[in-house]
């Protein structure tokens, strides 16, 4: 018998979006979080727009020797784990702790503690051979990034498989998927699983410059994010993290835990095409696609909803509208899809998991969130990317993907477990 | 600033992109289309934003666009040069 | 097997880059030689360090290996994995039609990233202005950029996947990638390298804490001896090509150098607890995954951090599985340093070549071995006999585990 994988429990933490109840009332609201960068100046950038995180570590409870020991992105994703347990109401001292693992994501990691580091280190950029007298004892730990999925894994005492997914842009829907294999496999009952990216910093926005893949609408920071719309010019930087509970369904069953919905298919592919570009006929995500809903022993027509990449950049947008049309046929013009980045931006390897507890409180509420922004759709973009507002709708079955430098290209279906009959 | 000759762009482009398959680069190449020496839109910016350092020439987003061949790329910045404001 | 696919995995190509020798098996001779690749740092002064050997690679031109198109936007980290890559798949000789693109996936294992390159592109951020920061830099750092440019190389594009553990993740690629072919992806290029070899990466290394500061190459990084005090850092690592067992018969595979039998990992309960570290786990759960029993473990190919109460926890860990001095161990690592991500794949490697050959490498400069720790440790000279079953450990810092378990593959069965 195959073991099913169900999220019973999430925590999140987005550009305006501190816990799911902030989170989906953004979401739902259209309203969106890109703002003027306030982390550092950003007037010698390209791109001077993101979408931050009011974020208080203090306030969310971390005691000063975690503040100090942890990135930002560890910050975030150990919040979120701590929220997800809670929800869950699963009580881990009662478990075998050899039976819960992690998985966790993450494009850049310490990015803002590296960065940190290296200017006091070697003054400013002053110098190339730099002082070890002024050394964190927490550098190793920005170096070699695996201690995030190790906080993690303290805030349970989890001893089962430990791992950190970093495939880029897809990393948030890769960990997730990489947690769902391992728990239908049984090599866990239980996994911590979710993505933190926290990249708003200058050396991120920088070579997001170089590459000319961020937005340079620096006049109208609210309205710089624009999936799918004609006049969108790149994405928007962005923070975040969100961390699920995944937990083999019979065993959620049987203590009685809401459970918000089952992933029932992933697929990763990679277009071997160029680290940066994409071609222009979605080809290999069309094969993920694919390949999640043959897992999920669905066909196309069951997708009630897409949640997009989205990103907002010319290419990312036609290519996954031609990867939708590839794999949907004509099930793609009816299937309403929409793009959460148009409200809380692009947090890299965060995203893909924010987005999957998106798709489940989209299930869980019966509600499309909006593409905002959206006024004039791109010619080549003709899809229905639900503009402007929230779409009241049940929803069985929701398809998310991703997409990411590296030419990694990932499907993950979600699906409402209490209209599954088993 | 002296203009720029097909000489420096071939340097700049071999220090940013590497040579082009084939030894293409070493022969006539003014007016082969980047695409066919085997450069793409990557390794077309990284060379367009040394370019602008070197020689002190702001390229715009919108122009690297439009720069097909080696041709394109010195008269834009010559004309730059000869025209500064 | 008539009735279902025989899913065994079988590893079919090897490509790999060590401090002590370049090329699979000029560093086989060099480790049962006991040749060490570990020496003073040349990459930059380092006079004004408290650590300054490593296990550096010599004489390595990436023109040589790779097309200069590639050179500007790769770091050093990322020329190994593509030239081990290009190795492992020369070595396999899969011919264009074997597989379909979908049909062959990469899952890499990275702990730093291309840090050399990021490190000369906060140089230019923060002396020089955001216009000077190369547009290669947002692929050049992060930690996928192994597996996304070996896929394009080679144009694979299957499941591909990108996993980090510190000195675990790699034998954690390996599980994983046997995991992708028993899901039903035939051929996946899989494995580990690392280089953080500028003196950012190297600061970053000496804040660890666990770093030898000796100064004399032969003894300053020597696992389970009395006079352990602390690891070496090195650079390189290996590729390998493993295919699903009916895949590489059904191609007729030119050489199967062994089974992937088992794989575990493993997670260190938190400090303060009163649980058992998790090493010894990994280990049961790799050899019942293998389907092994202790007895039939012919070598121990140890973590082997050189930090002494790391070491004997690991000796405990071994004693508790096959009994006092109940198996040979051995570290041949201590003549590369330790390479992190690539530390487990030319550990997975130097056991297949164990197998081939009939024969243990010994560990490094190591003579004495207290005798508490309780194990045989392979010393000084190669050990002869042979070998059909070994165990590769591995441990990431801040509490990963995990261990494989390498099986020969009898030629008429293969």
């Amino acid at each position: 018998m195959t073991r099913r994988v169900v999220i019973t429990g999430i925590g999140v933490r987005t550009p305006g979006g501190n816990g799911v109840k902030a989170f989906w009332e953004l979401l739902t609201s259209g309203r969106t979080a890109t703002r003027r960068i306030s982390l550092f100046d950003p007037s010698p950038y390209r791109s001077q727009v993101a979408a931050e995180a009011d974020f208080d570590p203090v306030h969310e409870g971390l005691s000063p020797r975690e503040i100090r020991r942890m990135d930002r992105a560890t910050q975030f994703a150990v919040v979120c784990a701590r929220d997800a347990i809670r929800d869950s109401g699963l009580e881990f001292e009662e478990f075998d702790p050899a039976r819960v693992g992690v998985s966790l994501g993450s494009a850049v990691a310490a990015a803002t503690s590296l960065e940190q580091e290296y200017l006091v280190l070697s003054d400013g950029g002053r110098e190339w051979l730099m002082d070890h007298g002024s050394l964190s004892p927490h550098m190793f730990d920005y170096l070699v990034p695996s201690v995030m999925p190790a906080e993690v894994a303290w805030t349970v005492a989890a001893e089962g498989p430990v791992t950190m997914v970093s495939n880029g842009c897809t990393s948030g829907i890769d960990s997730v998927g990489h947690a769902v294999q391992l728990v239908r496999e049984g090599s866990a009952d239980v996994m911590l699983a979710g993505a933190s990216d926290t990249p708003i910093t200058p050396i991120v926005v920088a070579c997001f410059d170089a590459i000319k893949a961020t937005t340079s609408r620096n006049d109208d920071p609210e309205h710089a994010s624009r999936p799918f719309d004609k006049s969108r010019n790149g994405f928007v930087l962005a923070e975040g993290a969100a961390m699920f509970v995944l937990e083999e369904y019979e065993h959620a069953r049987r203590r009685g835990a809401h459970v918000y919905a089952e992933i029932s298919g992933y697929a990763t592919r990679c277009n071997a095409y160029h680290m940066t570009g994409l071609k222009t006929d979605g080809r290999e995500m069309a094969e993920a696609i694919r390949t999640a809903l043959d897992e999920a022993r669905i066909d196309g027509t069951a997708i009630d909803y897409i949640n997009a990449h989205g990103s907002g950049t010319k290419q990312n947008d036609r290519h996954e509208t031609a990867a939708y049309k590839r794999s949907l046929g004509e099930h793609a013009r009816r299937a309403p899809i929409s793009s959460i980045k148009s409200m809380v931006g692009h947090s890299l390897g965060a995203i893909g998991s924010i987005e999957i507890a998106a798709s489940a409180l989209a299930i869980e509420n019966g509600v499309i969130p909006p593409t905002a922004n959206l006024h004039e759709r791109d010619p080549e973009c003709d899809l229905d990317y639900v503009p402007l507002t929230a779409r009241e709708q049940r929803l069985g079955t929701v398809l998310t993907v991703g997409s990411g430098f590296g030419g990694f290209q990932s499907a993950m279906i979600l699906r409402d477990v209490a209209s599954v009959t088993t | 600033m002296s203009k720029m000759t097909i000489d420096d762009l071939r340097r700049i482009l071999i220090s940013c992109a590497g040579e082009s398959e084939g030894d293409r680069l070493s022969g006539d190449i003014l007016d082969e289309e980047f695409e066919l020496l085997g450069y793409d839109s990557l390794a077309l910016m990284e060379t367009v934003a040394a370019v602008g350092s070197e020689f002190g020439v702001r390229i715009e987003d919108e122009q690297i666009a439009d720069l097909r061949t080696p041709r394109d790329v010195l008269d834009l910045v010559n004309d730059a040069i000869a025209q500064p404001n | 097997m008539n009735e279902t696919a025989d899913m065994r995995t079988y590893v079919t190509g090897i490509g790999l880059l060590a401090p002590n020798g370049l090329g699979l098996e000029r560093y086989w001779e060099a480790t049962l030689e006991g040749r060490t690749g570990i020496d003073t740092l040349s990459r930059f002064d380092v006079s004004r360090y408290p650590v300054r050997l490593a296990g550096e690679i010599d004489g390595f031109d990436a023109a040589e290996h790779l097309p200069s198109r590639l050179l500007p936007q790769t770091d050093v980290s990322t020329r190994y994995a593509l030239v081990a890559a290009d190795w492992a798949l020369a070595d396999a000789k899969i011919d264009q039609d074997a597989y379909t693109d979908y049909e062959m996936g990469v899952v890499t294992s990275n702990a730093s990233g291309g840090f050399e390159f990021t490190h000369r592109e906060f140089d230019k951020l923060w002396t020089k202005g955001p216009e000077t920061v190369s547009v290669y830099e947002s692929f050049a750092w992060f930690y996928a950029v192994n597996t996304g440019q070996i896929s394009i190389r080679h144009k694979l594009r299957g499941p591909s996947s990108a996993l980090v553990a510190e000195q675990a993740g790699g034998l954690d690629a390996i599980g994983h990638a046997r995991r992708t072919i028993k899901r039903g992806t035939p051929m996946v290029v899989t494995g580990g390298v690392d280089s953080a070899l500028d003196p950012w990466g190297w600061v970053s290394q000496i804040s660890s804490g666990r770093l030898s500061t000796a100064t004399d190459p032969h003894r300053a990084y020597l696992p389970f001896d009395t006079h352990a005090r602390g690891y070496v850092p090195g650079e390189g690592g290996a590729m390998l090509v493993l295919e699903a067992a009916h895949a590489a018969r059904a191609r007729t595979a030119p050489r199967i150098h062994g089974e992937i039998a088992g794989y575990a990992t493993t997670f260190d309960p938190p400090a303060g607890s009163t649980r058992p570290p998790g090493l010894r786990r990994a280990a049961e759960l790799a050899l019942a995954d293998a389907g092994v029993r202790p007895a039939d473990v012919d070598v121990v190919f140890a973590d082997a951090c050189g930090v002494p109460e790391l070491d004997r926890a690991e000796a405990q860990a071994i004693s508790a599985v096959f009994g006092e001095r109940g198996v040979p161990v051995t570290a041949p690592k201590a003549l590369t340093g330790r390479l992190y991500s690539g530390g487990g794949p030319v550990d997975v490697a130097t056991a297949l070549l164990s197998i081939r050959d009939g024969v243990i490498p010994p560990t490094g400069g190591t003579t004495e071995v207290p005798e508490d720790y309780g194990i045989d440790l392979v010393r000084a000279v190669p050990r002869s006999g042979p070998v059909s079953t070994a165990l590769v450990l591995a441990r990431g810092r801040w509490g990963f585990n995990a261990a494989v378990v390498v099986r020969a593959v009898p030629e008429e069965t293969a």
